[in-house]
């Protein structure tokens, strides 16, 4: 029988894993981008004077929450493309699935932001006569986003730990370079331990600078 | 039955299965949040750093990881025979909610206010007797919301074990996509399913997070 622990696959493993984590890391990046952009989107939209608007985001919101990012992920990939008659880009797909499915997070995040400008800020931007945009992009946004950043990058984390979800539609991140090292090799042990141990080596140091960022700004 | 919804009865046994999954770790879960949220809270330094090692271990990673990790790995590396796909899966989630679990109970139990400690111990109550009687009742009403977006997650997390081969909702629908190519039709009655089963655990969170907190400070 062969040793348990081999030593080669791991040196041979690591280059493959390393390419794949630099993939994941860009997936994590764009996702984030976009979730940032539609939960800001979403936020807006759900405060929206319209009731209609306002109920209809919420359902969106909603079902996009109580729905699995992988299922998510398939439909993007494999259905969508039916409905519109348009090839959709793996990439493409995995970004805008693990985007909007963080955007309905992020916008929770934001609403509590937002929320937490005082009412006289508003009131006091109708009183000086500033326009709808400006009053949300010079008065309210820059008041409400700093305090919330902590909690924004705990969500990046998360997103990032979810990124190996994407193997369904062969995005080749790291857990899918470790499937193809394993499954050629016959050495699953060494990929998949040593998968989870980046994934630790990446993930814990950040939480723990997000979580200093936390007690920091509340310090303030 | 009109033309999407013709294919609901070939989901049937899968939906079974989600349920069945999603139960089993969820009790895991539940046991294990408990545990280790009290054990962080112990005055024993060793049981202190060895559930921190297992509470960062399991969040700091992936669940896929872990749960291809149980899959394919364990049963090589113990020497055992390869273990049921259900049993990896359970595991895994279990293991991964649990920890993140821990975390609620923790700080539920912290916010429960000092005087409260300091009473039952004027009452001359054991610690075992603080816990049970004075500081859990109180700690696990603020810990339902919570909880209840946990199991949220956790619903949605059995998706993944389609990936280690359990027969489960998703599982049914790849199965069904292969031989009938009706993909927009599966995968939108597969969203569907899923929300019809979330979608209630929502509301009663919501629910209770507006009651809970009507009539207090």
């Amino acid at each position: 029988m062969a040793e348990k622990w081999s030593w080669t696959a791991v040196s041979e493993l690591l280059p493959l894993l390393l390419e794949g984590a630099k993939t994941t890391v860009i997936i994590t990046i764009a996702g984030f981008l976009v979730a940032g952009l539609f939960g800001l989107l979403f936020a807006m939209l759900r405060r929206s004077p319209s009731k209609i608007v306002s109920k209809a985001s919420g359902v969106v919101i909603d079902f996009i929450r109580c729905t699995p990012l992988l299922v998510q992920a398939f439909f993007l990939y494999f259905a969508l493309p039916e409905i519109i008659h348009v090839r959709i880009d793996k990439y493409a797909a995995g970004i805008a699935a693990l985007g909007l499915h963080y955007a309905t997070y992020l916008s929770e995040v934001y609403r509590a932001g937002i929320d937490n400008v005082p009412k006289g800020q508003w009131e006091a931007s109708r009183a000086l006569n500033f326009g709808k945009a400006q009053t949300w992009l010079r008065i309210v946004l820059p008041q409400a986003i700093p305090p919330i950043v902590p909690v924004m990058g705990n969500y990046f984390i998360m997103m990032f730990k979810e990124t190996p979800i994407l193997i369904v539609i062969a995005l080749p991140e790291m857990l899918l370079q470790a499937k193809l090292y394993g499954s050629a090799n016959f050495r699953y042990i060494e990929a998949y331990t040593m998968v989870g141990l980046i994934f630790l080596l990446l993930s814990l140091p950040s939480s723990y600078l997000f979580r200093r960022l936390e007690t920091k700004l509340n310090r303030r | 039955m009109p033309a999407p919804f013709d294919l609901l009865p070939l989901f049937g046994k899968g939906i079974l299965v989600t349920l069945q999954l999603a139960a089993a770790s969820a009790a895991l879960a539940f046991v294990v949040s408990f545990v280790a949220g009290l054990s962080r809270l112990s005055k024993l330094r060793v049981l202190r750093w060895v559930t921190a090692g297992y509470v960062e271990t399991f969040r700091g990673s992936s669940l896929l990881v872990q749960m291809f990790w149980f899959m394919y790995a364990f049963s090589i590396l113990f020497e055992m025979r390869s273990m049921p796909p259900f049993l990896a899966g359970a595991l895994a989630i279990g293991l991964n909610y649990g920890a993140y679990g821990s975390e609620i109970v923790r700080s539920a139990v912290k916010a429960v206010p000092k005087g409260q400690t300091e009473a039952s111990v004027a009452l001359n109550f054991t610690a075992f007797q603080r816990m049970r009687l004075v500081i859990l009742p109180q700690a696990f009403r603020m810990m339902l919301p919570s909880f209840g977006n946990l199991l949220i997650e956790l619903l949605k997390a059995t998706s993944l074990a389609s990936l280690i081969t359990i027969g489960d909702m998703t599982y049914r629908a790849n199965v069904i996509n292969n031989t009938l190519y009706r993909t927009e039709e599966i995968y939108l009655i597969l969203l569907l399913l899923y929300f019809v089963i979330a979608y209630p655990l929502l509301r009663l969170t919501r629910w209770y997070e507006r009651n809970a907190s009507a009539g207090r400070s």
